[in-house]
């Protein structure tokens, strides 16, 4: 199956923000919700036609939000990467494209691998120079109890021209060493939240400086385990190495990774992290964002806290 | 004219070139409590040798290649002032190559680290062989292609020194650190030697690619580890 | 004393391949055999046209007394001299606080270096880490007149390399025993300078000093050692003023010249 979905969002006098183009095809149809946010932003749901993405399918997504304008996107739910039936590989390419001044948040439901699949995401956003972006990406390894099959995410944020992050993650059979104790030990789940903001631009001139905090289930201390182990080592509890804020070299960004047994355990670290521990004293901009935006429960923008 | 002996300099582990104080993660994985054994070790590896190893290779191989013209150029310019002879581009290239790894390594605690390495390489190149004084502060995939092009290696021979050390680093670290029996180590390290050296011959096949076209495989894991591990009072290892 | 040629050519244009290059005017001018290399590279000031302070290595077995003894020489010397320390100690903010209280020396002045478990391997056979932090301090505090280097503890047979030190001190205790000195090993033989450390335990230990003093006459030759209770002489006095005589003469350092010890 093919399929394609193109969303615009411009600028608005009244409304803050409006959509210029919104069309898609089964299973990318996106679909205006409310409420929209108070700040001018337009707020759309990709609603599943089918099951899907299947071994085959072609599936493509092109977002651009112009100046000033506002844009969140979301999914109603996960979407479940199968093999097809006539074997292939499954792809799905999101290109962005926010320009200066605008702000785009993609915060889809993650993508389960299920047992046999031959799944490719590539992502490409380019900003413009002063754009702004909260980018979402979440990957379950296998239903309950179900090996992965072959996922391969690819993920190039451009910011102003210069590519501030390439990163990639394999998973499956064909990963060599993907479950060891190097790249997930395991977990079942692994998501990444991308964040820029233009406001950290003085700030990051140089070397941003680190900022690291370890997300344990009830750890609000924000502070590392300092208990001691044999040899010598510090021995930290497993749970407080399976997140951290990473501020990205050369541009206003950072990532927030996270690893965890299942979905809800990442998304409340990236949630954690995000929302409460890494913004900048000077920066108000997502500050603005309360945690139940930015991890709602389906469609409904109200979900109460995560976790 | 080098041969296998000059690789041999290059990849060994005792090279003063910084290695020995860096666990390429291992340190942090320990302590997490995510590796006790040659089990664990042996997922290590292959995890790191997949994602920082091939980074590594396709960099090292890049780097190679751009250094040996930016080094031909410098001789032509000295045989004949006159040449005039353009190695901007493959100048820019090394800058943007390092640009790439900075892309590559969100953790700044594993950019440091890179960067660390690359240095004490560059400065070992520089004693050891004729390496441009000028290039100093390099990351370490892009500091081993410009060291090998000045020993006068090929870009698959500073790959395969590449993917190499991002293994036997912390092989024997996990030697040193746990405990672990140094045959065993070792035999994980030859058993991974076949991917160490399919991993360098596709850097090298793919080494004048668009640099965002290189290979970009993360592992959360080290990343998420090296950043916990730059926040301990006291450690063992540099990274 | 040598002009840093990778510094002072950034553009990359040194030239060994044609003949002699530039060196500070007091050097004798000479070529090196080996065109393309660089023999000073390990050596060089990376802020052109100062000199690089004086390297003074501190090693020895763990427990010896060399973290105390650096904050003595801090404590005696970070008056009158640019001082820093570059330690490969496992490095707790307990000891930096050690040398903040003790020492009066600044947490600016000090570096800690890695070792990943091989504390000899730091200080002798890839001492690149070391280096890099002696740089960083020269670099970040501008001329300084002495950096102190010390190892991580290890065993007798661990010493610095001449690549990264000018000259070292060995410490060893008497609670170790009074054999020692006898034992030998290249620390203890070859050093600038052998301390025999926490002589106020000997009697507790049952340590006789003049057999130490024996064995390491003969195993030193003409090398001096020295005796000494940091918690008697919390100062150092004697590996202090055998400090001061290795710098260069400097006549506007308070302290005045430097004199030897016997
Ligand atoms: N009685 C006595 N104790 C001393 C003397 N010098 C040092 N100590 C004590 O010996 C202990 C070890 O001293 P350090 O200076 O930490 O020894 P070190 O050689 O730096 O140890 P490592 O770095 O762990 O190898 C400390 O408790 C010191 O207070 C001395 O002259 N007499
Ligand atoms: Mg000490």
């Amino acid at each position: 199956m093919r399929a394609q979905a193109r969303i615009v969002a411009v600028a608005d006098p009244v409304r803050g923000t409006r959509l210029a183009a919104m069309r898609g095809e089964p299973p990318l149809l996106p679909r205006r919700t409310f409420p929209s946010d108070s700040e001018g932003e337009v707020q759309l749901h990709l609603v599943g036609g089918a099951a899907g993405p299947l071994g085959g399918d072609d599936l493509r997504i092109e977002i651009e939000v112009g100046p000033d304008a506002r844009l969140c996107v979301r999914s109603v739910a996960a979407s479940l990467a199968l093999p097809g039936p006539a074997g292939g590989q499954s792809r799905l390419h999101i290109t962005a494209r926010v320009a200066a001044g605008g702000r785009l948040r993609w915060l889809p439901e993650p993508l389960i691998g299920a047992a046999g699949c031959d799944h490719r995401t590539v992502t490409s956003i380019a900003l413009a120079e002063g754009a702004t972006l909260l980018w979402r990406e979440e990957l379950v390894c296998g239903r309950y109890a179900e090996p992965v099959g072959d996922v391969r995410i690819e993920t190039t944020l451009r910011y102003g021209g210069r590519t501030l992050l390439r990163n990639d993650l394999a998973v499956g059979p064909r990963a060599s060493g993907w479950s060891g104790p190097a790249v997930l030990d395991g977990a079942r789940a692994v998501g990444s939240l991308l964040v820029v903001d233009p406001a950290w631009s003085d700030a990051t001139s140089q070397e941003p400086t680190r900022c690291v905090w370890m997300a344990g289930p009830d750890d609000g201390s924000g502070r590392p385990d300092s208990a001691g182990g044999p040899t010598g080592v510090r021995r930290a509890a497993p749970e407080h190495s399976t997140a951290a804020v990473l501020p990205l070299a050369g541009g206003p960004a950072m990532l927030v990774n996270a690893v965890g047994a299942d979905p809800r355990a990442v998304r409340a670290r990236l949630d954690r992290l995000s929302v409460r521990r890494y913004v900048p004293e000077r920066t108000a901009r997502f500050r603005a964002i309360p945690i139940a935006r930015v991890s709602p429960a389906a469609s409904s923008a109200t979900a109460g806290d995560a976790e | 004219m080098t041969g296998l002996a000059t690789l041999l300099v290059l990849a060994d582990g005792r090279l003063p070139a910084g290695g020995h104080a860096h666990s390429g993660g291992l340190e942090a994985a320990v302590s997490s409590g995510r590796l006790r054994d040659l089990a664990g070790l042996s997922g290590f590896l292959r995890g790191r040798l997949a994602t920082t190893g091939r980074i590594t290779a396709a960099f090292a191989a890049a780097a190679c290649v751009a250094a040996r013209t930016v080094r031909a150029a410098d001789a032509d310019a000295d045989a004949d002032a006159d040449a005039g002879h353009d190695d901007a581009l493959d100048r820019h290239r090394l800058d943007a190559l390092d640009e790439g790894l900075d892309a590559r390594t969100p953790s700044p605690a594993l950019r440091r680290a890179s960067r660390v390495q690359g240095r004490a390489l560059l400065r070992a190149g520089r004693a050891i062989w004729s390496v441009d004084p000028a290039q100093r502060d390099r990351h370490h995939p892009v500091a081993l292609g410009i060291v090998a092009a000045a020993a006068g290696l090929p870009p698959a021979e500073a790959a395969v020194a590449g993917a190499y050390g991002t293994v036997s680093g912390p092989a024997s670290a996990a030697v040193r650190l746990l405990g672990l029996d140094p045959y065993g180590v070792h035999s994980l390290l030859a058993e991974l030697a076949g991917e160490c050296d399919r991993l360098a011959a596709l850097a090298a096949a793919r080494a004048g690619d668009p640099i965002d076209l290189l290979p970009a495989d993360s592992a959360p894991l080290l990343e998420i580890g090296a950043e916990v591990h730059a926040n301990w009072e006291v450690r063992l290892f540099a990274s | 004393m040598r002009p840093d040629p990778q510094v002072q050519n950034g553009t990359g244009s040194h030239d060994h391949g044609t003949g002699p290059h530039e060196h500070a005017v007091d050097e004798v001018p000479h070529t090196h055999p080996d065109p393309g290399v660089d023999p000073h590279a390990p050596l060089t000031s990376p802020v052109p046209g100062t000199t690089r302070p004086v390297r003074v290595g501190i090693g020895g077995p763990v427990g010896s007394g060399k973290t105390a003894l650096v904050a003595a020489l801090c404590r005696a010397l970070g008056d009158e001299l640019r001082l820093a320390v570059v330690t490969n100690d496992i490095y707790t903010t307990e000891d930096a606080d050690f040398l903040l209280r003790n020492g009066v020396l600044p947490a600016d002045r000090i570096r800690a270096v890695e070792t990943g478990c091989c504390p000899h391997t730091a200080i002798r056979d890839d001492i690149s880490a070391n280096l890099d932090a002696v740089e960083d301090l020269e670099v970040s505090l501008g001329p300084l007149d002495l950096v102190l280097v010390e190892s991580g503890g290890d065993n007798l047979t661990a010493t610095f390399s001449r690549g990264l030190v000018d000259h070292q001190i060995f410490v060893v205790d008497v609670a170790g025993g009074d054999k020692v000195p006898r034992k030998g090993g290249p620390g203890v033989t070859s050093a600038d300078l052998l301390v025999i450390n926490k002589t106020d335990l000997a009697p507790l230990v049952g340590a006789d000093l003049s057999v130490m003093a024996r064995d390491s006459a003969a195993r030193r030759g003409d090398l001096p050692t020295v005796f000494l209770s940091l918690v008697d002489d919390p100062v150092a006095g004697m590996v202090a003023d055998w400090v001061r005589g290795l710098l260069p003469a400097r006549t506007d350092r308070r302290g005045g010249p430097a004199k030897l010890v016997p």
